[in-house]
């Protein structure tokens, strides 16, 4: 183990503290009262909305000044406000790409360091000491552009860790990434929580995952204050209900196995040595000699680690981007009259019979609206309006977004948008849906509810595709697996 | 991106600080706007190819990254020689068409000035790493780090901005909406497509810029650099070679009797 040298760890004081972002009525974060001792190692949960994220802002001291926000009441990292306290408190956020500032592994590393003044021999001393810590062995001029999802969290963990912080705030730093990548980022903040003596304040969905690392969970409620707060195991057990229906994985709540008819029909798509590529049909190939057989009321999960090439056939099956090699068709029954080749279909041909839900919601929004989001679809397919109203708003109510229906889809969470993606595929009615990491940084409502809505349209007798980590999610709901790792695919 | 990829080169080049090559090519270039006319340039754009086998670039390389200037050059040349002012006698006269004497030698002048000017500017860019010409602009030439690195950071997200713009085009597809309307509609959806891009860079922008304020970034404080940048004699050498190239294209002009200074 490194001596990343040991800093005390910060006390952190909040006194009917409450924060309101600029043009919003509500308050984000209000009448909050909590003391954190120097040293204490605290998961932080509560439903979506309960201002979890603008707590570590405001710890960050990153909230903004006047413009940005109205303050209520004091908050307080070692006596002094978090904003006069530059280095003194570490951030982690939730997105790995938007994080990295420099190209290089060692310059991303020195980044804070630098703005802090430190002198340069210290810096570069501090920059090996840190990539150690957080177990990065990769060379400083690495390009940063190339890692994984799991190393550029260790990576901005190790950037935050030179400025040798008193107060370390993680905010979901393993909500995207792959299994491997939460291991590696989790047992990353163990061993460096562990040897600098830093407070620690994780937020996290999945708490089974903190829980070894943590000795205190705090309980944000969702009107303001705190709901519960002490050792781990018996806030838990006390707030076991509230927390399953806040959307938090608490552990030891079974997960639902939808009851399904499991009606097998006809044939729908069949791949047999099939080679996909992201650069057109004469560009290499990132996985090849794939069969696959896509069936009417069956659920297909495609696994594999990072780079297998899993997104790729999802888009190649979705009939977006062209096979490089190896047979592809539609069956007659999927393809009525259009031809066995889905990557030639016309866009409208495409609607009715292979709907596609990527993995980031926000590239598939095209509307003002959720009501417009849901009519694109059918709108295309020239469905007469009466019709369209109707499907738009029985959607709006199976996928709880009736409320929202005048809302702006980039203003939704996390959770609404995936709901909203799913649904504007739906309208145009598919018998196909493809979808890539459908539960990726989910909350467990959200799961709960997405694997529920799909179990019913296999029971309607539409084929589904999946492209997923989530081991839950496989044995929830997957007739067939294909594993793409242990081909040998590059 | 391979395009604008910065091309890893050897040499001398190499290990001159990326303020010199700046200052070099800005010498050139600012020296060669204050006249048109086709001698001046035509003396610097001789002197940088006799300098170019030290640029650190292969042949390809040099002509795959300035073939920009290949298209612009000769097109600029074209329109100036048919639309310029004219001037002298006249050598083709045809409807709206008109060269002359005049207008040829504007036009000579400045399609040989795109050249001389943009040469060195494309082999400055594709031989720095944006990183170490940020350093150098923040260490020697003390600009506002602020600025200087604020840049930077946004610059590597522009590989991140083309992933995106591919996803939007295939999720359109996906959509149903990739194909309606024509060329109106296509246009119609290009503008759409580069809004979506426009509200994706914002919230990208806006995530980076709270993960660089978390470390310390955007204040008045003094900080430090972990990568040292100064200038060396071999730097001084090539901002004194930038200011030879354009003296010797000023005494050219001069003596040619060519110069024309635009603010006079």
């Amino acid at each position: 183990m490194p001596s990343v040298s040991a800093q005390a760890g910060a006390r952190v004081i909040a006194r009917g503290w409450g924060w309101r972002h600029a043009g919003r009525r509500a308050h984000a974060v209000s009448a909050l009262d909590l003391v954190i001792e120097p040293g204490e190692r605290v998961l932080l949960l509560g439903a979506s909305g309960a201002g979890k994220s603008t707590l570590l802002a405001g710890l960050a001291g990153v909230l903004g000044g006047d413009e940005d926000g109205d303050s209520e009441g004091e908050l307080l990292v070692d006596g002094r406000e978090p904003a006069s306290q530059r280095g003194r408190v570490g951030l982690v956020l939730q997105d790995p790409d938007s994080q990295v500032v420099l190209a290089r592994v060692g310059d991303d590393v020195a980044f804070g360091c630098e703005n802090l003044a430190v002198p340069r021999d210290e810096i570069w001393r501090r920059v090996h000491e840190s990539l150690e810590a957080v177990g990065l062995d990769l060379p400083l001029g690495a390009s940063t552009t190339e890692l994984s999802g799991g190393q550029k969290q260790r990576l901005a963990l190790a950037g935050a860790l030179a400025m040798r912080p008193g107060l370390l705030l993680l905010d979901e730093p393993t909500a995207n990434l792959d299994p491997a990548g939460v291991v590696e980022v989790r047992d990353a903040v163990a061993r460096v929580s562990e040897s600098t003596g830093a407070t620690l304040v994780v937020v996290e969905h999945r708490v089974s995952v903190w829980l070894p690392v943590v000795d205190r969970v705090v309980v944000l409620a969702a009107g303001g204050g705190v709901l519960a707060d002490g050792r781990p195991d018996d806030v838990l057990r006390a707030q076991r209900d509230t927390l399953t229906t806040a959307g938090v994985w608490v552990p030891g709540v079974d997960l639902p196995v939808p009851s399904r008819r499991r009606v097998v029909g006809e044939p729908l798509l069949e791949a047999t040595g099939l080679a996909v590529g992201r650069r057109g049909a004469r560009g290499p190939a990132v996985a090849a000699d794939i069969d696959l057989r896509v069936v009417a009321g069956r659920a297909v999960a495609v696994t594999g680690a990072n780079g297998a090439g899993k997104s790729t056939l999802a888009l190649t099956v979705a009939g977006l981007l062209p096979p490089v090699g190896g047979r592809f068709a539609a069956s007659p029954a999927l393809a009525a009259g259009a031809g066995t080749s889905p990557i030639r279909w016309r866009p409208r041909e495409l609607l009715t019979r292979i709907g596609t839900v990527f993995q980031d919601p926000e590239h598939q929004f095209l509307s003002t609206t959720l009501r417009r989001e849901l009519a694109v679809g059918p709108r295309a397919l020239a469905v007469p309006g009466p019709e369209i109203d109707g499907r738009v708003d029985a959607l709006l109510e199976r996928l709880r977004l009736d409320h929202l229906a005048a809302a702006n889809p980039f203003t939704l969470s996390g959770g609404e948008k995936r709901r909203l993606s799913v649904a504007t595929i739906l309208a145009s009615r598919p018998s196909v849906l493809v979808l890539d990491e459908p539960t990726f940084g989910q909350d467990a409502r959200t799961w709960r509810e997405l694997v529920a809505f799909l179990a019913e349209l296999l029971d309607d007798g539409r084929a589904v595709v999946a492209v997923t980590h989530d081991a839950d999610l496989v044995s929830a709901l997957a007739d067939d697996v294909l594993d793409l790792s242990s081909r040998g695919a590059a | 991106m391979s395009i604008l990829a910065t091309i890893e080169t050897t040499g001398v080049v190499s290990r001159v600080n990326p303020v010199a090559k700046l200052l070099a090519a800005l010498v050139i270039a600012i020296v060669l706007l204050l006249s048109i006319d086709w001698v001046s340039a035509g003396t610097a754009l001789v002197l940088e190819l006799l300098l170019l086998p030290w640029a650190g670039l292969t042949a390809r390389q040099l002509v795959v990254r300035t073939l920009p200037l290949w298209i612009a050059a000769p097109s600029s040349v074209l329109v100036t020689a048919v639309y310029g002012r004219d001037e002298g006698a006249v050598l083709v006269d045809w409807q709206v068409i008109s060269v002359t004497e005049g207008s040829l030698s504007l036009a000579a002048a400045i399609g040989l000035r795109i050249l001389a000017v943009g040469i060195p500017g494309i082999v400055l860019l594709a031989t720095t790493d944006p990183t170490d010409l940020a350093d150098g602009l923040g260490q020697v030439l003390r600009l506002p780090a602020r600025f200087v690195l604020g840049a930077l950071a946004g610059l590597r997200l522009v590989g991140l901005f083309m992933d995106d713009w591919r996803q939007l085009a295939l999720a359109r597809r996906a959509r149903g909406v990739a194909d309606s309307g024509g060329p109106i509609g296509a246009l119609r959806r290009f503008g759409q497509q580069a809004f979506a891009l426009l509200v994706l860079s914002v919230r990208r922008g806006s995530k980076l810029a709270t993960a660089m304020e978390a470390k310390g970034f955007g204040s008045d404080e003094p900080r430090t650099w972990a990568r040292p940048s100064v200038l060396g004699g071999r730097d001084i050498v090539l901002v004194a070679l930038g200011a030879a190239v354009a003296a010797a294209a000023v005494t050219a002009a001069v003596v040619a009797g060519t110069w024309a200074f635009v603010l006079a």
